[in-house]
């Protein structure tokens, strides 16, 4: 009963741990055949009955000692039998919930008392017991099951021969019983299995459509009318709501045959059934069940009416006349055609084993579509297909000889294929990974249109691999080998033949050699990303996750390293994730902690760091998904990875490193580094000879260095000269980009520049500025903006001459480079020496022309870079005013709804309204409502540009007044309340211009600004002082002026 | 005691006559060997030699020890369960000492799970070196040492002569033919049923053939499995694969302290 049990019950998918038997009718079939035979045991083998086992069979049982009659021992809590082994200890003894049995007799006798719970009870045995068998007759009767089945009953006989004792011969006996109840079960589920048909919204589709068409008035048509329930038809090709596609419902129809009432009815992919009907009140449809359910809807109208039974088989001799007419008419092909397809309509019973199956995943498709979590069934069913031609594959390693179930035909598998990958599109991963490869187009090599040679070798080599035993199996995985698997011609071929699936199946096996081979022969292959969609496809993620377990090592590393390569893709991380990949890729880095160093390694220790290479290898493919970041971080890969970093073995620090690079994208994982002391191990590296490593390095600090205290740690431990002599070294432009990265953050702190200002660095970035791809540049140029917020950094850039091919740079268009850039250009122009070569090779109208720039970003930093252009700039004004609409630019900008970009542009307009002339320009384009528009924002540093801008646009015409009017000022009393001392002086200022007026005097006193400012004249701050006590005395004079009036 | 147990890479590679030689020279020797690696073993070995001698076990036995391939415990394993299967056979056939073809065989085909008939008949003849028809205890001792703890070019040698059929030092097509006769389905579609065999064959020649000509001789299959390691039971499993392996050490190799414990 092993094999029944393995192969054929139906297990869900919870993966490891303790699975159960998932409630179908197969396996409830499965389970009555055992109960009958457990039951009959006692009577038909009397003597065997009482054979004790092994080991007892242990499970929890949901039976009440009180059930337990004569022949027990009961107390509250416990049974025991006075049935005894030889020992004395009693065959059955119960310890609510746990149960312990330990012959068949009593297996026998628990079922009767369990009566109707027998299925529960048998079920709950079967679950807590995976492999009864050993457990009855100890160990080795399972391993010669294992090891060849059809040798059991010779090795059996033997043992007859040679056991002389009575108990081996009851064993025997009992093995001989267990032997052909596993045939009888095999046979029942097999006979289960083909009565199985489900429907698909296609079938039931063409069924109705063709009914339609023989449907209408009249004495020959079969219905008079057939319509749908609902027009709307969901792209899974289901007419049912959503919730009732989750029941595997497709569509409800309305029937009505000439000799019975209206028939509403059910296309479930069960089969078609009669429903509750229509609901008078808005057209509600009764989803209840009403009737049986019938395999097809031809089949149920046949039942239901008689008219329509007799039609039927009219169109259908109907059909054969036509045939024997020979076709004369050619208006009548159609309707022939159409008969035609009825008949097949009403034969669907004749499916093939293959529709079936495609069936089945349309099926999936469809509840797919409608949620997400169920998202395991693919592979489910998936796994059903495979085991069915595994089952055949192993039959035949068994030796036995037989003819091969045909294969499924590449069409059609592809065509399975497409449907499975389309529904795992609609699912959306939450994921952090934007570098997902583009879908190749799924190209096959034309049959027949000019094949290599080694296609028709390859085929060949693919036969014996189907065809062969194991021996055969192993040659022709070794002589696969030695074809170009780099090349695509071979990797095709070995898809286009049917190799892949064979190759997966032989995962399948326990036979390692086989493994071994399949598994070379995968991992070269993988490095082609149509290959890994496929082996994805045809489900060998999972298989290969669970070969991570093996003891083997070398196998581990194989089946680790063929992950690596296929999990490049999302759906492919997806998956080694959801099969508990990721916890087992983190157990293989466990192999190799506590190593010597590499000149001291044994061969034994050789193999430990090759394991822990293979599982970082596949660790570094599968963090890029955010969701498996998540997922390695738990299963404890940081500590892991930490300790790994320490060592000196190279080959394995890369994958080590590019993992954590990888990783440290994510906030977490960032603490978890600082906490592991990862930083110093990674500025170790960065020494290291190995190119690769250094960019990994530079990589993972670019990463890390987000984070002031890393910058610092980077310092402390001396990894900021590595990094800069590095840069001299252009010729590997990956790492250069890697390297200017971790320039470029680390140099976000004060104290790094300096160092790197001593290392000669700026020097060096500067003449990066050319001739270098746009990653290197992004990060140079975000180097030399940090740089440049010092006074001697910038000398040194603009005596470099780093200013012309920055300015240069402007007239890019990547977005990232146009941020750094614009960033670095404004920093320069803080130098007034830097800004006349800026204006010389007319900087400022790039920057200015980067304002209608799409993106925010740039945007905002190329409004912030024009404040200093303009306030150093010789003669601003005029040339402010030369850029034909750039005011009125300017100013559209205030309608933007992004608070960085509003603020720059504050800052941009306090700047231009220095100048009164163009003051009064932008003040014509409207700038005090956009402005006032703005006042009521919690965004401090907007508030504050937003203060400054208004303070300076007060100084022109009416616009004081025009500031009260358009309700500017109530809002920027409350400014007041903010925490920033930088708004309250801004603010302070423009309230103090705005006093000017006396209605602003007037709000600003009703809206308790006297008090606020009262406490900001008691400010450190002198401008602010200065402006609040301005701005109280005019608000003072003019209550003092009123006063005076009153009393005049 | 266990510790000792040695893998396959540490062992030493001492050629069969060179570790009788150290046998027979016998203390002073092993002692030279303690400076290499594996010196744990090689003092044990000296406690073994005494205690053999008490014992009264052959000399064969202490070459299986000196070749490091076996620890003094499994040998002493082998031995009680050799003469325990050997128990059995001369209840029944009244033949003294050795386990006969048949007995052999069976326990080939039973513990290790081999189903070729021929190959285990091979395998029987690799192991019965003085070709009397039975297997002795020292052969026993000594073909499970290479079953169990072979080095690569134990196991390369010992395979190299299971499939050499007729002895000439060359593996010949034929033999070839004779040997994967049985390891293609046969599909009724195709003519000649042989078809696909001899062209296996020729795959194989194409792979393992180093000087072309058209036999594999030591030296072709020796560099064909050292580039790749499956290649080792090309023609058919010939050594226990690992997993029964390992049960049929975890049963034989008990130590008989642990299990008292139990």
């Amino acid at each position: 009963m092993g094999v029944a049990l393995t192969r054929s019950a139906q297990w869900t998918a919870a993966g490891h741990g303790t699975r159960n038997l998932e409630i179908t009718p197969l396996n409830e079939a499965i389970l009555k055949e055992i109960i009958i035979f457990v039951e009959s045991f006692i009577y038909k083998h009397p003597q065997e009955a009482n054979y004790v086992f092994v080991e007892p069979l242990e499970w929890q049982t949901k039976l009440d000692p009180s059930a337990f009659g004569s022949g027990y021992a009961v107390s509250e809590t416990t049974v025991k039998s006075e049935e005894v082994d030889k020992n004395g200890e009693p065959l059955l003894f119960l310890s609510v919930p746990q149960i312990k049995i330990r012959s068949f007799g009593q297996l026998s006798r628990l079922l009767f008392i369990a009566k109707n719970t027998k299925l529960k009870e048998a079920q709950a045995c079967i679950e807590a017991n995976r492999n009864p068998i050993t457990k009855i007759l100890g160990l080795d009767y399972n391993v010669i099951n294992e090891i060849n089945e059809d040798s059991t009953l010779l090795t059996i006989l033997d043992k007859i021969t040679k056991d002389e004792d009575p108990e081996s011969e009851t064993k025997v006996k009992i093995a001989l019983l267990l032997k052909q109840l596993d045939l009888h079960l095999l046979n029942h589920s097999l006979r289960h299995i083909s009565l199985e048909i489900r429907l698909n919204p296609r079938t039931v589709k063409n069924d109705i459509e063709l009914l339609k068409k023989f449907s209408g008035k009249g004495e020959q048509t079969v219905l008079e009318s057939i319509d749908y329930t609902s027009d709307y038809e969901f792209s899974n090709g289901c007419r049912a709501p959503p919730w009732r596609q989750m029941q595997g419902e497709i569509c409800y129809v309305l029937v009505k045959p000439h000799d019975v009432e209206i028939l509403c009815l059910t296309c479930s992919n069960e089969g078609v059934f009669l429903n509750g009907g229509k609901t008078d009140d808005e057209g509600e449809i009764n989803y209840e069940r009403k009737g049986e359910i019938y395999k097809d809807l031809v089949t149920l109208l046949k039942e239901k009416s008689a008219v329509f039974s007799e039609n039927m088989s009219k169109q259908e001799v109907r059909f054969s006349e036509e045939q024997q007419k020979e076709k004369d008419q050619l208006n009548e092909v159609p309707k022939e055609e159409e008969a035609a397809a009825l008949h097949k309509a009403s034969n669907a019973s004749h499916r093939s084993n293959l529709e079936k199956n495609q069936i089945n995943l349309g099926k999936n498709q469809m509840t797919k579509r409608l949620e997400p979590s169920l998202n395991w069934k693919t592979t489910v069913d998936a796994k059903e297909k495979r085991r069915l031609q595994r089952d055949n594959l192993e039959e035949k390693r068994g030796g036995r000889l037989e003819k091969p179930r045909p294969s499924i035909l590449p069409g059609r598998a592809q065509l399975i294929r497409r449907s499975i990958e389309k529904a795992e599109e609609v699912i959306s991963e939450s994921s952090s990974e934007s570098e997902e490869d583009e879908e190749p187009p799924d190209h096959r090599q034309e049959a027949n249109a000019d094949l290599p040679s080694e296609y028709w070798q390859i085929q060949k080599l693919v036969k014996y691999l189907k065809g062969g035993n194991q021996t055969a199996t192993v040659i022709a995985l070794c002589s696969m080998k030695d074809f170009n698997l780099a090349q695509e011609t071979c990797q095709l071929a070995i898809r286009d033949v049917g190799g892949l699936e064979v190759l997966i199946n032989l995962l399948e096996t326990d036979e390692v050699k086989c493994q071994i081979g399949s598994l070379k022969i995968l991992k070269e292959i993988s490095h082609n990303p149509q290959i890994r969609r496929n082996i994805v496809d045809l489900g060998g993620l999972p298989i290969m996750v669970n070969i991570l377990d093996s003891p083997h090592k070398s196998l581990k590393c194989l089946a680790a390293e063929t992950i690596a390569n296929v999990a490049k893709f999302r759906r492919a991380r997806q998956a080694v994730r959801r099969h508990g990949g990721i916890t087992k890729l983190v157990a293989l880095l466990d192999c190799g902690q506590n190593l010597p160093e590499p000149a001291y390694l044994s061969l034994y220790e050789t193999r430990d760091v090759e394991v822990a290479r293979c599982g970082a290898l596949a660790l570094w493919s599968c963090s890029k998904s955010y969701a498996n970041k998540e997922a390695i971080r738990k299963a404890g890969g940081i500590p892991l990875l930490a300790r790994l970093l320490k060592t000196s073995h190279q080959d394995m620090l890369i994958p080590v490193v590019g993992t954590l690079q990888e990783c440290a994208s994510e906030e977490n994982y960032r603490a978890a580094i600082k906490a592991e002391r990862i930083i110093e191990n990674l500025v170790k590296n960065l020494n290291s000879e190995n190119e690769q490593l250094q960019e990994h390095c530079a990589m993972a600090i670019y990463q890390c260095a987000e984070d002031e205290e890393t910058r610092d740690l980077v310092r402390l431990h001396g990894g900021l000269k590595p990094l800069a002599s590095l840069l001299n070294n252009t010729d590997n432009k990956e790492r250069l980009a890697a390297v200017t990265g971790a320039i470029w953050k680390c140099s976000i702190s004060k104290e790094n520049v300096i160092k790197f200002r001593e290392y000669k660095a700026i020097e060096t970035l500067v003449g990066l500025l050319t001739d270098q791809p746009e990653e290197v540049l992004v990060n140079v140029v975000g180097a030399l903006g940090e740089c440049c917020q010092e006074h001697e950094n910038r000398v040194i850039v603009r005596r470099c001459g780093g200013i012309q091919p920055l300015v240069n740079l402007l007239v890019g268009i990547n977005q990232a480079l146009l941020v750094n850039v614009t960033k670095a250009v404004g920093a320069c122009a803080v130098e007034p020496e830097s800004m006349m070569i800026i204006d010389r090779l007319d900087g400022v109208r790039l920057l200015w022309s980067l304002l209608k720039n799409p993106h925010a970003d740039v945007k905002a930093s190329a409004a912030w870079a024009l404040c200093p252009c303009i306030q150093n700039a010789k003669d601003a004004g005029e040339m402010v005013r030369s850029f034909v609409g750039g005011l009125e630019l300017v100013v559209n900008l205030l309608k933007s709804d992004n608070k960085e970009v509003l603020a720059s542009v504050c800052a941009a307009i306090t700047n231009i309204a220095k100048d009164e002339e163009n003051l009064a320009v932008i003040t014509d384009h409207g700038v005090v409502p956009l402005l006032s528009k703005l006042a009521n924002t919690n965004n401090d540093k907007l508030r504050r540009h937003l203060a400054e801008a208004i303070s300076r646009c007060c100084m022109w015409g009416r616009n004081r007044v025009a500031f009260g009017e358009h309700k500017a000022v109530a809002p920027l009393v409350r400014y007041l309340k903010s925490s920033d001392t930088n708004v309250h002086r801004a603010t302070a200022q423009a309230l103090y211009q705005l006093s000017e007026n006396a209605d602003n005097c007037i709000t600003m006193h009703e809206n308790g600004a006297v008090k606020l400012l009262l406490d900001m004249v008691g400010s450190p701050d002198q401008d602010l002082q200065e402006a609040a006590a301005g701005c109280i005395s005019n608000i003072r004079r003019l209550a003092l002026a009123t006063e005076k009036a009153r009393y005049t | 005691m266990n510790s000792v147990c040695l893998g396959k890479d540490t062992a030493l590679t001492l050629g069969r006559s060179q570790q009788l030689s150290v046998a027979l020279m016998g203390v002073n020797l092993t002692m030279d060997a303690c400076r290499r690696p594996g010196a744990a073993v090689c003092k044990l070995t000296c406690a073994e030699l005494k205690l053999g001698i008490k014992d009264g076990l052959n000399a064969c036995c202490y070459i299986c020890i000196f070749s490091f391939t076996v620890n003094k415990f499994e040998v002493k394993c082998l031995i009680s369960l050799f003469y325990n299967l050997v128990g059995d056979v001369t209840e029944r056939q009244g033949v003294v000492v050795g386990l006969d073809r048949n007995a052999f065989r069976n326990i080939l085909h039973v513990t290790f799970g081999m189903t070729d008939d021929m190959i285990m008949d091979r395998v029987f003849r690799g192991f019965d070196k003085d070709n009397d028809g039975c297997v002795s205890v020292s052969e026993w001792v000594y073909g499970l040492s290479v079953f169990l703890r072979g080095t690569l070019e134990e196991k390369m040698k010992y395979c190299f002569e299971v499939f050499d059929l007729n002895g000439d030092g060359f593996i010949s097509k034929e033999e070839m033919v004779h040997m994967l006769k049985n390891s293609l389905l046969k599909q009724p579609s195709e003519e000649d049923p042989d078809e696909g065999i001899k062209d296996l064959v020729e795959i194989t020649l194409k792979k393992m053939d180093h000087d072309h000509d058209g036999k594999l001789s030591f030296p072709d299959y020796e560099a064909a499995v050292r580039e790749e390691a499956l290649l080792l039971e090309a023609f058919g499993p010939c050594l226990p694969d690992p997993k029964s392996q390992k049960e049929f050490e975890a049963q034989v190799f008990k130590d008989p302290n642990e299990f008292g414990e139990v």
